[in-house]
């Protein structure tokens, strides 16, 4: 091969042996495809962050974020909220003595009486919830130790559950259904709710207990064993209750038999198991009157009457209806939080508005201030 | 005597190999040429490609007998260069070295300087005694041009510098003498040609023309090394982010060790949701165009400083992972604490909670990953948008009735995708985390590249690229690029057997990693063409040495 095969233009990679491209039996070329995607030439696009794409972006976002805070704000604001502490270790409250004297294996259940006061009606659908705080329901040991087989009525399950459930798997020999810690550990205080009307008269306020569990959870994770069989203690009777349960799992709710056994509506509450030590769980709902003038719970003197359980701290809690709940006043707070804020939130709507429209007046440079410090939180 | 003809070989150099040369020394990259031929052809292959130069200060050359005197013309060469320095600072006594090799540190002078030595003193110069000397002295030069070089002389000398300098070696060749030393450097590369495979087959990389070493290491080489940067980089960061957030919920699960995700997604995050995107990254990604690449050479030197990804990289990357990780875990933290979904019923609990941690994670790490990636192919889009579709159409297939009536214990997360993921503040979280992971790492990247550009940010801001071949304008020279061969061969040399191995090298453990690359040696019969020339004075008095009457040569002419 002469030097002069060699110029400029060829590109190629050519095998000094091959013959040209012309031979039928051609040594092939080692060649690699000339394509966009194998010579890396695909065509893309490139973004580089430059002031004019970079600030206005950041402004956008800002402009995005401060009226969806406004309006957290304002819905979070319409939230009515009313709580009430009834562990009892205080010694002047009323379930002190309840606290002291509760023993697991006590027979009688002891009732305390707390009487509160509202200030304020509560309009619609009300929510009665109870709720915990430092109870590990997220502890690893504890979320692990249930059946979800048995819960769903599995029949081999039943009488033979998984060994997650130690050390509450069986008792006297027999199977415990439900098994599990979880299971045992349900929270089975009775809390009622009585107005004291002016006149003296206590009534008794209608307490809804279904509709409290997710749709999914009541049809189809739990499930009572034997199919349609509406006899449940029979279908449970090889089955012992777990250990520091009062009554067996098919004596729940006896008088509605969609409420009973394991589809009962508070144990299925009670098995979704909370992600954090402190939480709440929905109790029962107290539903709107038909004609939507009257408030739902009208301000007065209530009192609570609880049959006492298992002893946390416990906190009844009672919501109105919201759209977004205690979320929204996480999410106001750092959509757009303001130093005043904490105090914006001590005041009337209107003026909270009025507020707002002041702020817009700023100068750029404190927009741009109150936009990257909405940003940067 | 009657003569009766001339016989004359004509062995050009390839095309564009001065303009390659000339932009691998913009790279900061040093060329040293490793050939057999004769001194005054490697001068002139020098001249032409412009190793040498007129503007040089000095061009040293070291052709001596005896150790003594080699010794000699290099501490001359060494002290010319820089007048003040200490003796044996950075000479190793004849004692034994110890474990580990000392590094000979890179020494600036004033001006260019060149060394040209030939293989008779090099074979000298390469003794143990000697040869911390050689290098201290080569490196101080611009270029060095070892002529009359045996093959395994050619090895030796790639072990050398890659056992004293803390460098990466490259070495390029044609022809088998070149294998020894292809073998023997970091990164071989061959040239497929005239001279037969030899080279190729024992090569690291090899094509056809020289030229295309340019574009091996200013356009892939950067590329390859800025995409590796930019996968680990962002690798870690994934991970540590997914594994952060556990620690922070160690302290809200009575330290049980309880995991923040469904175990399914655990398992399916490095497979399925994060792995492909990271793929394309690292497939496709350019900073900068291949046009841009060769123009701009410095944009080499990152690579060799190691910048884009060291231990102080590391720190960052595992600082903004802590930070990440701080926002995802708590902000979902905050949304749920004592919250229910908007018909009153539990939203807080832990499947909820986890479906909401795992789906801010997922998008967090997407946009992330939006933000690293410059280049954005079909192929990324189709993989970035196409794992983020996976994550939720997996999410929801796994919670669906079917599988948990299938698998009771294994699916037990039934119905929280139908449940959570329909309540608007879910998404708003969802937003918000993603927000805050990322704003501030766009912010301060957008700070840096106005208030202190790398070469990289300039070169990006400038408008569409429009790769220009600039004719690189031969410098002329008044050297002849003829050589005549009257001069003895190397056979003596090579019969002398001091080239012979005396003792096993001691090599470098491992590739080392950092620094500059220098050892770029061109090879081959291909000898330097000066169109312009003058004829060599026949009158001149044959030495015993070409050198002498090249000399000569230079000292009348000009």
């Amino acid at each position: 091969m002469m030097a002069s095969s060699y110029n400029a233009k060829d590109e190629d990679g050519h095998h000094p042996g091959s013959v040209g491209s012309g031979g039928p039996g051609a040594v092939k070329s080692k060649k690699p495809d000339n394509t966009a995607f194998k010579q890396q030439r695909l065509p893309a696009w490139q973004p580089i962050l430059t002031a004019g794409t970079v600030l206005p972006a950041f402004f956008m976002i800002g402009l995005i974020f401060i009226p969806i805070g406004i309006g957290l704000l304002v819905t979070s604001n319409n939230i009515k909220e009313f709580e009430i502490d009834y562990t009892g270790v205080d010694m002047f409250s009323p379930c002190f003595n309840c606290s002291q004297s509760y023993s697991w294996n006590s027979t009688s259940a002891c009732t305390c009486s707390v009487p509160f006061t509202l200030d304020q009606p509560f309009e619609s659908n009300v929510f009665m919830y109870y709720g915990l705080s430092n109870f590990y329901q997220n502890h690893r040991r504890y979320v692990k130790s249930r059946d979800d087989s048995q819960l769903n009525g599995d029949k081999s399950s039943l009488l033979n559950p998984s060994k997650e459930c130690e050390p509450y798997r069986t008792s006297d020999k027999k199977s415990i259904a439900p098994c599990g810690a979880i299971a045992n550990s349900l929270f089975n205080d009775t809390l009622e709710l009585f107005y004291i009307h002016p006149n003296g008269s206590r009534i008794a306020i209608h307490l809804v207990k279904t509709g409290i569990a997710w749709w999914t959870d009541k049809h189809v994770k739990f499930r009572n064993p034997g199919e349609n069989n509406n006899n449940l203690s029979i279908v449970f009777q090889d089955t012992s209750k777990p250990v520091n349960w009062r009554k067996p799992v098919y004596e729940l709710d006896p008088s509605d038999p969609d409420n009973n056994g394991f589809i009962n509506e508070d144990f299925i509450v009670w098995m979704r198991t909370a992600a954090l030590p402190t939480f709440r769980k929905l109790y029962r709902i107290i539903q709107k009157k038909k004609d939507n003038m009257t408030p739902t719970l009208p301000p007065g003197n209530y009192s609570l009457e609880v049959i006492y359980s298992i002893l946390e701290k416990r906190i009844t809690k009672m919501k109105t209806q919201i759209k977004m709940l205690r979320f929204t006043v996480f999410l106001r707070s750092v959509y757009c939080q303001i130093h005043k804020l904490p105090e914006l939130s001590m005041l009337k709507k209107e003026n909270i508005l009025i507020l707002f429209f002041q702020l817009q007046n700023l100068t750029f440079i404190s927009k741009f201030y109150l936009l990257f410090f909405c940003n940067y939180l | 005597m009657k003569l009766i003809g001339a016989t004359a070989i004509e062995d050009k150099l390839q095309d564009g190999v001065a303009q390659t040369i000339e932009q691998l020394t913009k790279a900061e990259i040093k060329i040293w040429v490793l050939t057999g031929d004769k001194q005054e052809t490697a001068e002139n292959i020098g001249y032409s490609c412009n190793l040498l130069r007129e503007e040089m200060n000095e061009v040293f050359f070291v052709a001596a007998n005896s150790p003594e005197e080699v010794r000699q013309e290099l501490r001359d060469a060494r002290l010319k260069m820089l007048p003040d320095t200490e003796e044996d600072k950075f000479l190793i006594p004849e004692t034994i070295l110890g474990d580990t090799p000392k590094v000979v540190e890179d020494e600036n002078v004033n001006g260019d300087y060149g060394l040209v030595i030939n293989g008779h003193s090099l074979a000298f110069a390469l003794e143990s005694n000697m040869e911390l000397e050689f290098l201290r002295t080569a490196c101080m030069c611009r270029t060095v041009i070892c002529c009359r070089v045996t093959p395994l002389q050619k090895a030796q000398v790639v072990e050398l510098v890659k056992k004293y300098k803390k460098a990466v070696t490259l070495a390029i060749g044609d022809g088998a003498n070149d294998v020894s030393m292809i073998k023997a450097a970091h990164i071989g590369v061959g040239i497929s040609g005239q001279e037969g495979m030899q080279a190729v087959l024992s090569s690291d990389f090899s094509f056809a023309q020289f030229r295309f070493l340019q574009r091996l290491l200013l356009v892939h080489g950067r590329w390859s090394y800025l995409r590796m940067c930019k996968f680990l980089r962002y690798f870690f960061y994934k991970n540590f982010t997914f594994t952060f957030v556990h620690f922070w919920y160690a302290f809200f699960c009575g330290f049980s060790a309880q995991t923040v995700y469904d175990e399914g997604f655990i398992t399916l995050y490095n497979l399925v949701y994060t792995a492909l995107p990271v793929l394309g990254m690292s497939l496709f990604d350019q900073d900068v165009n291949a046009g841009w690449s060769l123009e701009y050479p410095q944009l080499y030197v990152p690579g060799q400083l190691s910048q884009y990804f060291s231990k102080r990289a590391f720190v960052m990357c595992a600082l903004h992972s802590w930070y990440s990780s701080l926002v995802l875990f708590f902000v979902p933290y905050a949304a749920t604490y004592d919250t229910a979904r908007d018909d009153g019923k539990d939203g807080a609990d832990y499947q909820s909670f986890a479906l909401i941690t795992q789906t801010c994670l997922t998008v967090t790490v997407c946009v992330q990953l939006g933000l690293d990636l410059s280049y954005w192919t079909v192929v990324n889009h189709l993989f970035v948008w196409g794992s983020l579709g996976m994550f939720f159409i997996l999410t929801f297939t796994m919670y669906t009735d079917g599988l948990f009536q299938l698998r009771p214990s294994s699916f037990a997360f039934i119905g929280t995708a139908r449940n959570c993921l329909n309540q608007p503040n879910v998404w708003l979280t969802v937003a918000l985390t993603a927000i805050l992971c990322v704003l501030p790492v766009a912010a301060y990247r957008f700070f840096y590249s106005q208030i202190s550009p790398t070469i990289n940010d300039k070169v990006q801001y400038r408008p569409a690229p429009r790769p220009r071949r600039t004719r690189l304008t031969r410098r002329s020279t008044r050297r002849s690029g003829y050589a005549f061969s009257h001069a003895h061969g190397y056979g003596d040399l090579v019969t002398s057997g001091r080239f012979l191995r005396r003792h096993a090298p001691a090599r470098s453990m491992g590739l080392i990693s950092t620094g500059r690359s220098p050892g770029f040696k061109p090879t081959g019969r291909s000898a330097g063409y000066s169109p312009v020339g003058r004829e060599q004075n026949p009158k001149q008095k044959v030495e015993p040495t070409s050198l002498q009457m090249f000399r000569a040569v230079k000292d009348t002419s000009f």
